[in-house]
């Protein structure tokens, strides 16, 4: 894995027009790659609205997610990034008034039809929280409660050790595994999470703002996994910082609030490969956000 | 330092910094508050030494297990707790048996299930009800219900007032309080760990059984078992219940025949051998007593302890 | 693969997921709203239980026996008066002692007292709050009658008195008293302390005319409760305050007296196959089911009450 530097320059806001973003572009993930318009849709998000009872939290979302991509969703807080993330594994079916509209077609299936069970879909796309939540047991059980769970019935430490292995943290635990997965570090934490998610053999993965609890060097660590794991996996995450965006995703979703005396309603600005929303944005709110005038 | 007749401001400001050591009305009334406070203390002290001092005369005269082990009998110099002893363990069994698997299960349904619905309000305002009713009128309720339904299987002597029917009732009794110890035990469990068990694609029962259960088990076990602590020093439930077989007044009798007949319980004892007027038995009552609160005590602390040990191993 | 890789023949079969595990889930969760309802079959049978047999007795009975000297059942008389009165005596003399003693202590605990007192302070009132009635009940008998009331009264006081179970019932409320209060004290802001300290305030002042104010409805709350849980009482009574047989109608808490409880109780231990008045087993559920209407009524009220306190905050 290749670490990646950075050069900050200051933004100087007084000056009018500022169209580069506020640091440095030429490490842009996925700049350059042929191969990148090519991608299959993984799934395909069309006219997504989520209310929480008769309140409209997001609204009118159009955005297709490609195959073995990272596609980031920025923007301010309350702008409903993380609701429309939560859509994709039906982790807003947990909040008793959150109601969905519209279709998110998943290898062709509407996740939100009426067949559809939301186990199964919880189970092929995985999920990592903004707080490194293990599971109060050891890091085996960790990993291997959603493949039992799922009834998978092979060889268990193998399916660990792997896991492991994908999530680059075998070596520091491989010699205390029947120990509580809560004497680790939160870089450590966080990365057993990830584990765990692609312990159940999903295809897309899930990541809400995946480093905001960590420190620096343990943030770095997660980018760097990340980047190799797009290899195997989709991979959507929320994140506060547009520097992490830019640095790991292939595309990157604008989010921005409407506010009303109703409350305020999320809605998709942009959506466009990374290096072009940061270079090139189409819309000024765009520009504003990554250039620091607000947000 | 030449004298002034005014005060000087350095005067003032030493007056009224010191003016606490002589606030009269300030300390009289802090004086108050603390005999308040003292005489609820001494209060127990006194009750404890009191009936400590007046069963001096058990401890003296025979062995703690000869006074646990004898039979009950009209006799003071030989009569002994046993069938009481048998009857409260018995008791406690069929509390458990009834209060424990209900009320937990109630407690999953109310924390892990239940939306904010009508349904829900109102067995959560029940429950609360349900626990400020006072304990003999769940007396009533199990002489009404569990007497007769049970009149059938118990002896003829005592037509379905049995320790049967007195085991469930007390379950009915603490059953709000196995409740709610309960759902605070599963509310306590972080929300952190539900998501984390959902993310990774397991069902409602799965997520409660492998995550949230293990997690509130130290609390809930906390609850159940110092709720058999109240059950067990409750004795009106078991008086209307019981009715006058629980006089069970003397002789042998083994603890199958308690189940069916006759029995006992500590706290009714203690209510029989107080109504006594033979000078003998105000001094068994006391012994009864002290074992009463030394067995308290030791279920109290045994919840406590258990709760430490396993939040540790968390 | 832990999971079955999903196909476009595949995935609409995989990802509906096994109506088996379905309904299985759709059982369990319907076993746990048993549970729960079963709450609400209880009181449904307290209260058909009480109603049933109450109707019986009012029914058949002669409506002036219901107003009658005394209180002696297996004889026919149901003068009801005796007894509520004597549930009241118990229990305004209860709320005399437990009044004072637990607000006082709980204003200390909440307003002046070290960490270090409340760590002895706190587990000393819980132990309290554990005692068995029937240890109060005893120590009302033999200590409290012949060891204080005999030395202050004299003669004029019996062995079994309403006083002494009234005085054992307030010991025994103590601690309801202090702990639900010194909620209510503490459930106060800080800064509302803090802002009565800043201006200069006495520590009394402070807790008389700032704190306790605002706590007041948390304060009634506990009052009330504690009225309905000594109207509820039933040991200390039947121990100590003697009048097994029947009572007559009296205010003289010196002498023997019967509360509803202690009534019930007499009524239940009593040789019943020597059934007496037809009624007398009856009257049984009647004053039931008048003491479940009591206590419910208060315990809604305080709910009220405690619901202010938290709308506050």
């Amino acid at each position: 894995m290749e670490t990646r530097t950075q050069t900050d320059k200051t933004v100087d806001l007084t000056k009018e027009e500022v169209r580069t973003p506020s640091f440095d572009v030429s490490s842009l993930a996925g700049q350059g790659d042929p191969m990148l318009a090519q991608n299959p849709v993984m799934i395909d998000v069309r006219g997504l609205h989520v209310y929480y009872g008769d309140f409209l939290a997001v609204k009118n979302v159009d955005m297709p997610i490609r195959q073995n991509e990272i596609t980031s969703l920025i923007g301010p807080s309350g702008c409903g990034k993380s609701t429309v993330l939560r859509c994709f594994n039906r982790m807003n079916d947990l909040i008793e008034t959150a109601r969905v509209e519209g279709v998110i077609e998943y290898h062709g299936v509407n996740l939100y039809g009426d067949s559809v069970d939301p186990v199964e879909v919880r189970r092929r796309v995985g999920m990592v929280f903004q707080k490194p939540n293990p599971f109060p047991k050891p890091i085996y059980d960790n990993i291997a409660f959603g493949p039992r769970i799922a009834g998978w019935n092979g060889k268990m430490d193998d399916l660990v050790e792997e896991s492991l292995r994908r999530a680059a943290l075998w070596d520091e635990v491989k010699d205390k595994l029947h120990e509580s997965a809560y004497a680790l570090s939160g870089g450590q934490q966080q990365r057993l999470c990830i584990a765990r998610a692609i312990a159940t053999s999903p295809d897309v993965v899930l990541m809400d703002e995946p480093c905001s609890a960590l420190d620096p060097i343990a943030t770095l660590k997660i980018e760097e996994l990340m980047l190799d794991l797009k290899k195997d996996y989709t991979i959507i995450i929320v994140t506060h910082n547009m520097q992490q965006a830019a640095r790991v995703s292939d595309r990157t979703a604008f989010f921005s609030v409407d506010v009303s005396e109703r409350g305020r309603t999320g809605y998709l600005v942009e959506f466009a490969r990374t290096q072009d929303i940061f270079t090139k944005p189409e819309k000024k709110q765009t520009e504003d956000y990554i250039t620091g005038r607000f947000g | 330092m030449a004298v002034t007749s005014a005060p000087t401001a350095e005067v003032l400001v030493r007056r009224s910094l010191s003016a606490k050591k002589r606030d009269v009305r300030g300390r009289v009334f802090e004086a108050v508050l603390i005999l308040t406070l003292l005489v609820s203390m001494a209060v127990l002290v006194v009750l404890l030494l009191d009936v400590a001092l007046d069963s001096r005369s058990v401890w003296g005269e025979r062995t703690l297990g000869n006074f646990l082990t004898s039979q009950l009998s009209a006799d003071p110099a030989t009569a002994g707790i046993r069938q009481a002893l048998v009857g409260s363990l018995i008791l406690m069994i069929f509390t458990a048996a009834i209060a424990f698997p209900l009320g937990i299960s109630a407690a999953i349904f109310l924390e892990e299930y239940a939306e904010d619905n009508r349904f829900a309000r109102i067995v959560n305002a029940n429950i609360r009800n349900l626990a400020g009713v006072p304990s003999i009128v769940y007396g009533l309720l199990g002489l009404a219900l569990f007497v007769k339904i049970l009149g059938g299987i118990t002896g003829p002597e005592v037509e379905g007032r049995s320790v049967i029917s007195g085991g469930l009732t007390l379950g009915l009794l603490v059953l709000p309080i196995v409740i709610i110890t309960s759902v605070e035990a599963l509310r306590a469990v972080p929300n952190s760990i539900r998501e984390g068990a959902f993310g990774v694609g397991a069902t409602k029962w799965q997520m409660i059984r492998h995550h949230v259960l293990p997690v509130a088990a130290p609390g809930i076990l906390t609850g159940t078992i110092l709720s058999l602590g109240r059950a067990f020093g409750e004795a009106a439930p078991l008086l209307l219940v019981g009715g006058i077989t629980t006089f069970f007044q003397s002789g042998d009798a083994t603890p199958v025949e308690q189940l069916r007949g006759r029995f006992s319980a500590m706290p009714v004892l203690v209510f029989r051998w107080a109504s006594l007027p033979q000078a003998g038995f105000r001094a068994l009552t006391a012994a009864l007593i002290v074992v009463m609160l030394v067995a308290l005590l030791l279920i109290n602390a045994t919840a406590i302890y258990l709760r430490n040990r396993f939040e540790k191993e968390l | 693969m832990t999971t079955e890789a999903l196909t476009p023949e595949n995935v609409e079969r995989l990802l509906s997921g096994s109506p088996r595990r379905r309904s299985k889930e759709r059982a369990i969760r319907w076993f746990f709203w048993t549970a729960s309802a079963t709450s609400i079959l209880i009181t449904l049978a307290i209260v058909l239980s009480l109603v049933g047999e109450a109707w019986t007795f009012i029914s058949q009975a002669d409506p002036s026996s219901l107003w009658e000297i005394g209180w002696f059942p297996r004889r026919g008389l149901f003068d009801v008066k005796t007894i509520v009165a004597g549930t009241l005596l118990v229990a305004g003399i209860a709320m005399l002692v437990a009044g004072p003693l637990g607000l006082g202590t709980a204003m200390y605990l909440s307003e002046y007292a070290r960490p270090s007192i409340r760590r002895v302070v706190k587990p000393t009132l819980e132990l309290l709050a554990g005692i068995p009635s029937v240890v109060l009940g005893y120590f009302a008998l033999t200590f409290i009658t012949p060891d204080l009331l005999k030395r202050i009264f004299g003669n004029q006081v019996a062995g079994f008195n309403l006083l002494a179970a009234g005085i054992g019932v307030g010991i025994l409320t103590i601690p309801l008293v202090a702990s639900i209060t010194e909620d209510a004290l503490r459930a106060v802001p800080r800064s509302l302390r803090e802002a009565s300290y800043g201006l200069g305030a006495s520590r009394m002042s402070t807790s008389i005319r700032v704190v306790f104010p605002a706590a007041v409805s948390g304060v009634v709350a506990s009052l009330i409760i504690a009225v309905s849980r000594a109207i509820g009482e039933t040991m200390v009574v039947a121990i100590a305050a003697g009048a097994t047989g029947g009572s007559l109608f009296s205010l003289n808490v010196l002498q023997p007296g019967q509360t509803m409880t202690a009534a019930m109780t007499a009524l239940a231990i009593g040789s019943d196959r020597v059934r007496g008045a037809d009624n007398a087993f009856q009257s049984l559920f009647f004053v039931g089911l008048l003491l479940f209407l009591v206590t419910l009524f208060l315990n809604v009220i305080s709910e009220r009450f405690v619901r202010r306190v938290r709308q506050k905050y």
